[in-house]
């Protein structure tokens, strides 16, 4: 499904500040698994989906998609076949448009976008449909601006809007981070069931330990830009991973 | 009606074509775009020439909306191409445009008395209410279609144009072109109007369409189902009356201009301390106000 191959990444190449993140990486994703991807802060978890993404351009190595070689389309192209949901709750979706005409957008996705209206009675049944099954009372607020929803309802909103057309690949970089303890268990139970439902193929980054392997089949964990632990998630336990997290912790400390 | 009431109405209602393109830079590509203080004359000189030639005074006021919208090209392009910023890339076409328009007919003020305009054979004030509801209704219109969404979206989170698969730099391009050929198309207006084309003509007039753009939005904030194409044509004219009102109790026409900046900085800076923000602080306290800053900063 996703083949990274000797992957390269440097930042503030040929300056005294150069960092080297990825140094040779390799990745394969299977299809319809979610894959959760942990690691501490700055092993270089986002800059790997944004190098996915084509939010960032690889230094060098090949990201193969479904056997097709992306690395060089852009990030509009690429986002053809892919969805996203960012950590910050006002990036996946336009604030000072109502939920209604945000949902319109996120259906036109890969079509051709031409003079004709936007909004379409003919979607709305389907549009509130969606959001019954979030259950988070957004379907009586079709008409309200999303900048007036919580960060959670625009979270709930992002993922509908970024699964709408089944993406063959879906990208989750902590999108449950910015949410309370409780609006984060709602939203990934969603995620879990929107995953389900569509056999969506799925790469989670979290710093939750718990739902990291809970909602995820294969988890891999960075540091550094290497992986050093990639098992099935029902043959780890959250103390196991704990205690590589703390082992690495003291050695940089060390270090 | 007192006629200085009714010169300040047409004239709002010419400076109403010039508040709806900014607002199409301003409000909704979030772009502070300076090209327009030389489309603006670009406008008039282009009806100038074109008229001159002996062509009709709509053709050559359309023409003036293409040369306008071509200008915005230009600016779109180095923005967008070049990587230039936008606020520089709009100085460097208004800079180009002020050679460009003096070239254009070799003169940097032409006399139009004499020549046929769109004001000849109809009273200025009905045919401007028209054309100002004319592109209103029609702007309305564009922005809610699939292409006028996702140029309100490029301005409110270019990553979500990205992510449906369109490049959000098509948009800017789109977004410039119309908010300038509509700045040139005011310009025309303006020197059919007034009866001549100079080429100081559009000097500050960025103030005034921001000027108008921030009055109609203030006039109008407690009702939010007025559209911003509403809001500009409500800014401009109260800008224009008020300035009218102004010189007719006195004021130097001359110091209008530095009172247009006084408005635009008195303005922003009501709408910025009658945020909620300043409310929280009145209402609550400490602890509510940091709270209700993290939306703010999150949108
Ligand atoms: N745009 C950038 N410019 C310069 N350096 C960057 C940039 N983006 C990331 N880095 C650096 O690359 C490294 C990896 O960053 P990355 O954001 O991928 O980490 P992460 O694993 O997502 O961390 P976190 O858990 O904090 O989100 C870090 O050292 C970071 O400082
Ligand atoms: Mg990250």
């Amino acid at each position: 499904m996703l083949k990274v191959r000797n992957l390269w990444k440097s930042f503030n190449s040929d300056t005294d500040f150069q960092i080297d993140v990825f140094e040779g990486f390799n990745l394969e994703i299977e299809k319809n698994t979610c894959t959760a991807i942990i690691g501490p802060n700055g092993c270089g978890k986002s800059t790997l989906l944004n190098l996915v993404s084509g939010s960032l351009p690889v230094d060098k190595g090949k990201i193969i998609l479904n056997n097709e070689d992306i690395t060089s389309l852009p990030e509009e192209k690429r986002a053809l076949k892919l969805g996203r949901v960012h950590q910050s709750p006002s990036m996946g979706v336009s604030p000072s448009l109502t939920i209604l005409e945000n949902l319109s957008l996120a259906n036109k996705k890969g079509e051709t976008f031409s003079l004709r209206g936007l909004v379409k009675k003919k979607n709305l049944e389907m549009f509130i449909q969606m959001l019954q099954d979030l259950d988070l009372g957004l379907e009586d607020k079709l008409h309200t601006q999303v900048k007036y929803l919580s960060g959670g309802q625009r979270q709930s909103l992002s993922l509908i809007m970024a699964a709408m057309k089944h993406p063959d690949l879906l990208l989750l970089d902590e999108h449950t981070a910015a949410l309370d303890p409780k609006t984060s268990h709602v939203v990934m139970e969603k995620t879990r069931e929107l995953l389900q439902k569509h056999h969506i193929t799925t790469m989670m980054v979290s710093h939750h330990m718990g739902d990291a392997l809970k909602y995820s089949q294969r988890i891999i964990m960075l540091d550094k830009g290497k992986i050093i632990l990639d098992k099935p998630s029902a043959d780890v336990s959250e103390n196991e991973l704990l205690d590589i997290y703390k082992a690495k912790l003291a050695e940089r400390i060390i270090a | 009606m007192n006629s200085l009431i009714i010169t300040s109405l047409e004239q709002g209602l010419i400076f109403a074509v010039l508040a709806m393109g900014v607002t199409i830079t301003y409000k909704i590509l979030d772009i502070a775009d300076l090209s327009v203080e030389g489309t603006f004359p670009l406008g008039a000189f282009v009806f100038a020439k074109f008229a001159m030639a002996g062509f009709s005074p709509i053709t050559s006021s359309l023409l003036a909306f293409g040369y306008g919208s071509l200008a915005g090209l230009v600016t779109a392009l180095l923005f967008v191409k070049l990587k230039i910023r936008p606020l520089l890339a709009g100085i460097l076409t208004m800079t180009m445009l002020y050679s460009f328009n003096l070239r254009l007919n070799g003169k940097a003020n032409i006399p139009l008395f004499s020549l046929n305009s769109l004001f000849s054979d109809i009273s200025a004030l009905v045919l401007m209410v028209a054309v100002v509801i004319g592109i209103k209704l029609l702007l309305d219109a564009f922005l809610k279609t699939e292409i006028g969404y996702l140029l309100i979206t490029t301005g409110d989170n270019e990553a979500l144009v990205r992510s449906l698969g369109e490049n959000s730099n098509k948009y800017k391009i789109i977004g410039l072109m119309l908010a300038n050929g509509l700045v040139a198309l005011s310009g025309s207006l303006m020197a059919q109007y007034q009866g001549f084309v100079d080429i100081t003509m559009g000097a500050s007039i960025i103030v005034v369409a921001l000027a108008s753009i921030i009055i109609g939005e203030t006039v109008s904030k407690s009702s939010s189902f007025l559209s911003i194409t509403t809001r500009a044509i409500i800014g401009a004219v109260s800008y224009k009356l008020i300035g009218g009102i102004a010189i007719d109790l006195g004021m130097s026409p001359t110091d209008l201009r530095a009172i247009s900046a006084i408005i635009v900085i008195v303005f922003i800076s009501y709408n910025n301390f009658s945020s909620p923000f300043i409310k929280s602080i009145k209402k609550q306290g400490g602890k509510a106000r940091v709270k209700s800053k993290k939306p703010l900063e999150e949108l």
